[in-house]
Formats: C-alpha cells, structure tokens, sequence
C-alpha cells in the first residue's frame, strides 16, 4: 500500500525540535553568532528548514522514487526524447575515483587522461557526423543550437554578410525557431508536404540572400528520412546559406549515413538520446557539436588539442565565439558518451541504430492496425499515429489513450507533438525493447481502444494522482510553497 | 456576428467591416474552428491601442494547453480598441468568439489593404481540408 503521509512536503511533517541526530555537548567554549559575526551579515530570523527524524527522510524520498515511471521500470516509448535504456556499465565507469575526482583547476599535467578522453571523443564525434571541427562545450541539445547559430552568425559577420532569417520546417522541434531567436535571427517556417517532408517549393520561395541557415531534422519528427536533403542543401549553399542538422534523431542512422555527407554544414548530438547520457530531470546534459572546417576557427574555446602524445586546452583562437560553459561543459555526461561509444565499437553503433528502426517498424505494422499511421507503412526509429477518427467517432483523445497506458504498466507516448498532425502519438521504441514487450504494448493499445469513452476520460486510476487540471495549473499557477496557516489566495 | 457574413484569414482569424462616417472600423476575432483547434485557451497576449500594423502582421498570441498560435490581423490600419477584458476571461473567448469574444478593432487604413480574405464558403471548405 501506498505511504500518502510519507510523501507529503517535507515542511508539512515538520515537527519543532525533532532531529535525526543527537549529538554529544560541544567541547569548545561556545560564542554566540552575534559576537562573530557584523550585524549587517545576520539574518533577521533562522531560515524555516525542516525538522525531521531519519525515518522520516528516508521513508520521504523512497517513496516518492516509486511514484515516478522511469526507463528502469517501465517501457517508456516516448517519441523524439529516444528514452533507450543506459547501461550501469557506462555509470560505474564514469563513477570511478580516477575520474570524479578531478578538479578542472588542476594542472593540466595531471588531467591528462581526461583530456585524452575528451580530445578521443571530439574525434569520434567528428567521424559519426562527417563533420570534423567538434566542440564537447554545449550543456544541452538546445544549447548546442544556439552555439552553432552564433558560429554562423560570426562567419557571416566575417564575411560581410548580415543574414537575417533562419528558416525550419513546420515539424521542426520548438528548439529550432527559439535558438533563432535566441541568437538574434528571425525565425520563418518552411510548410511541409502532404508526405510529411520539406515542400521544396515553399522552401524556395523563402530562401533569398536574407536566409543564413536552415535547420533541419533528418530523420524527421515523422520518423521519416528526407530523402529530398541533398536537393534541399545544395537549394540553400545555392544562396550562400547553411544547413544545421538537428541531431536529435541521430539514434536512426549512426553508422549507416553521416550528415557530413548529405550537406548539413552543423549538427549537434543529443548524449541523452543518442549515448546513453542521463535522461531529463532537468540536467546535467551535454550537446556537443560539429561543424566543417571552414567554420571550425568559430567554434567556443578552449578545445582540446593534441600534440603528439601530450593534451591540452587551446584558447588561442582569435575567431572563436568565446566561453559558452563554465569549465569545460558537464564532463561527467561526455564521459559516459565515450564509454558507450567505445563498449559498442563502429559495428555495435550502426547495429544500435538498425534495431531501433526494425523494432519502430515492427510495433508500426502492429498498431497500425489499432490507430491509423498517416505517414506510410515504413519508418525511421519512431513514427506518428493518430487517435483523430477515434475523436471523432467516440470523443476518446490521445491524452485519454496516453492517460490510459498508465494504467496498463507503459509510459504514454508523446503526444500532441508535431504539431502536423492531430490527435498524434509519437511512438519510438527504442533498440533495447523485446519483441514481448513490443507485443505487449500493442496489446494493451488495442484494449485501451476498446474500452469505454466514459472510463477512459477519466484515467488514470491507478497512479498516485489521477490528471492534474492542465487549465487551472496554466491559468492560476501556485509557483510558491507556503504554509499551510499563512496560505495566501493565489494571485492571478 | 453572424459567421457567415465575416470574412476570413487562412490563419483563421475573422473580421467585420463596418462604416462609421468616413471611416471603415474592422472588428477582429478567431473563428470558432481555431477555438475548437486550439482547446482549452490558458493565456493571451494583446496589443496597445494606437499601433499601426498592416494585414497580415502579428498582433498577438494566444496559448492553449496545446500550442502558442500567433494571431495575425485582416488588414491594415491602427489599433483603437482592444477587448482588454479577454485575458482575464479566455471562457468568454472559447464560448462566444463571433460576439464577445471579439479581440481588436481597427481604423482601416485603406481598402486596398483587404488582402485575399475568403468568404464563410471558401473558409468552411478549407476548415474541411484542414480538419
């Protein structure tokens, strides 16, 4: 049975005075704060912490560990987040004393390995993209967008040009027009097909000598490869542009194709998604990037240099974008990177990527069946459904089918995104998935659809909390703890 | 309103041209398809009176638990009332959007600027393709 008093905010089991330790008197004459330290560094009044005994933390927080659905307990075919299974291996490797124990201010003598690692794997990076200037910097995918815009946008600067649009399709990841923003561009949205693809003619009637670069994700988020994208690079070089590959899905094609060789001129690589790097929580993360040649004397600095058998930081780059991370970005995250990449091997990779596309192939021509998939009957790593007949028919939504899924032991797959398409469910199984547990999901698809709209409006029934009112949260958000005695009305 | 007598963006906005005097007032809102598009409406982002736009320009957002969708204007002209009362009232929008829900109000700067709107026919029949 569930522990509901266990779980709720530590501050409201707070009792006055209870501890979870006792410890013996002080055996040093005691001052008080105040002849120690100036006024001006006192606080009015202790901060509220709470007061708790060990149990109680304990019992707090191993509770709330099993309220959560997570890769290591359920199948999580979340589409476009890639939520594969990482191996403990790459945990206990990155854990090793030799490793967590550095300190970035050491002397670089003594950072050797680390560097030898980081310098390895910028090389490794180059080879998988085709693109051979890497910066490991970038402390997430969306980070390493805008990095790669800046570098844009200094190579234009030195070449006199003020390029004022980066375009991307309308499947695009909400990321794509944000870095735009970001990085001082207007964004412009490219249409797609009715096959999901670029619409090569809505692409050309925006590209003019204003376009610096255009951002595109292949695979896309259909889980389709475009295969229009060496058309689409040369239409955009054509204008003096760039193209960027969203790396997002780069899980599909590792070892099999590299952007390098179908015209993209910059990419990042999600670690997350691709080389088993944490998943989500807000972080740490790493997006490293790579670039071609030409534009490699932009990327941040320092990177990491080899000369001979000996590793260093270089900073002495005078076209270089500057710093984008403190240190030298979330080490720990790359480290884990490596060793995947490495227990793996060249072949190991492109096998990754050739499971994740039969496995998403397979529970396509099951479901299928289930839910129309608008975009063919063939897919990348992932691919769409949509509940919008059901909708029709029933009123039964694909948050109602998400919700549902819960309740069967499957986390939801994403769903509402892209925005093209209806009603979706973006499926990506990932290459880690059993043919059971495929089986499995499908199964419990079918059922939930079966199932009446009036129980399914109402899911899930089986989690800790049922649906949170999406509306009231958005509207009247509470963003602020406060105690219960002195609640105040929430401000709207 | 009576939606069949609006004219109508492909981005699914609505207007109503009215003459005052002189001057053309356009009053400008979302059909009735964008709100059922967008479901539950959760924010909402409107211009100062006095802004000069022309047709086809952003002039605000609104944000469903969906999506953000920019909301773009008819025609062109200045901004002389803003339903300021909207934000605070998205039900009011969701429930009555041809009405109530009405969003701006513009001095038409000329009749030129109409742009290629389409009538409740040609509107229904793309909301068809779309939908």
């Amino acid at each position: 049975m569930r522990n509901r008093l266990a779980t709720q905010p530590l501050f409201e089991l707070s009792k006055p005075g209870r501890r979870g330790t006792q410890l013996p008197p002080c055996d040093v004459p005691q001052r008080d704060v105040a002849e120690l330290l100036p006024t001006e560094a006192q606080a009015a009044a202790l901060p509220p912490l709470p007061e708790i005994a060990e149990p109680e933390v304990i019992r707090h927080f191993t509770n709330l560990s099993t309220l959560n659905m997570s890769v290591d307990t359920h199948f999580y075919p979340l589409g476009s987040c890639t939520m594969k299974y990482n191996p403990k291996r790459n945990e206990r490797l990155a854990s090793l004393p030799g490793i967590v124990d550095l300190h970035p201010y050491q002397p670089e003598s003594t950072l050797q390995g680390m560097l030898r690692l980081l310098c390895e794997l910028q090389e490794i990076l180059a080879e998988i993209s085709g693109l051979p200037a890497v910066s490991l910097q970038p402390a997430a995918g969306a980070h390493g967008e805008l990095t790669a815009l800046m570098v844009a946008g200094a190579h234009f600067r030195e070449l006199g040009e003020s390029r004022t649009k980066v375009l991307a399709p309308d499947s695009a990841h909400g990321t794509n027009p944000a870095s735009a923003r970001m990085a001082g561009f207007d964004s412009v949205m490219v249409k797609s097909s009715e096959s999901g693809l670029v619409d090569i003619g809505d692409l050309r009637s925006k590209l003019d000598e204003q376009a610096a670069v255009f951002m595109i994700t292949n695979p896309n988020t259909l889980g389709l490869f475009d295969q229009q994208v060496n058309e689409i690079a040369d239409l955009v070089h054509q204008v003096g542009g760039l193209i960027y590959l969203d790396g997002a899905n780069m899980n599909a094609i590792m070892g099999i194709t590299r952007p390098g060789d179908f015209g993209a001129d910059m990419m990042h690589f999600n670690p997350h998604k691709t080389f088993s790097g944490p998943h989500g929580g807000g972080g740490p993360g790493a997006g490293p990037i790579c670039v071609r040649d030409a534009l490699g004397a932009y990327l941040p600095t320092p990177v990491v240099e080899r000369d001979g058998n000996q590793f260093r930081l270089a900073d002495n780059r005078p076209r270089s974008i500057g710093r984008v991370r403190s240190f030298f970005g979330n080490v720990g995250v790359l480290v884990r990177a490596y060793c995947y990449i490495l227990s793996h091997g060249s072949d190991g990779l492109r096998r990754v990527s050739e499971n994740a596309v039969l496995n998403a192939n397979y529970l396509l021509s099951r479901v299928r069946h289930i839910l129309p998939v608008p975009h063919g009957h063939r897919c990348m790593h992932e691919f769409v459904a949509t509940a919008d007949d059901l909708k029709k028919r029933t009123g039964v939504t694909a948050m109602d089918l998400g919700k549902r899924l819960l309740d069967y032991g499957f986390h939801a797959p994403t769903v509402y995104f892209p925005l093209t398409v209806p009603e979706c469910l973006m499926i990506e199984p990932t290459e880690t998935e059993s043919k059971e547990t495929l089986d499995a999901f499908a199964e419990a698809l079918f059922r939930i659809t079966e199932e009446t709209p009036e129980l399914l409006h109402e899911t899930p029934h089986s989690t800790f909390t049922s649906r949170p009112d999406e509306v009231a949260a958005a509207r009247k958000p509470r963003l602020k703890w406060s105690r219960p005695d002195t609640e105040e009305k929430p401000k709207h | 309103m009576n939606p069949e007598e609006l004219l109508y963006c492909e981005t699914h906005e609505w207007v109503s041209i009215s003459d005052q005097g002189p001057d053309k007032i356009a009053t400008v809102g979302i059909s009735q398809f964008a709100v059922d598009q967008l479901t539950d409406l959760v924010f909402m982002e409107l211009p100062e009176p006095g802004a000069e736009i022309s047709a086809g320009d952003e002039f605000g957002e609104v944000e469903s638990v969906k999506a953000v969708s920019s909301l773009y204007s008819p025609v062109s002209g200045k901004i002389v009332e803003v339903n300021r009362d909207l934000p605070d009232n998205l039900d009011t929008l969701s429930e009555d959007p041809y009405g109530a829900g009405w969003i701006i109000r513009l001095l038409v700067s000329d009749d030129s600027s109409l742009g290629p709107l389409l009538d409740f026919q040609a509107y229904q029949k793309q909301c068809a393709e779309e939908g």
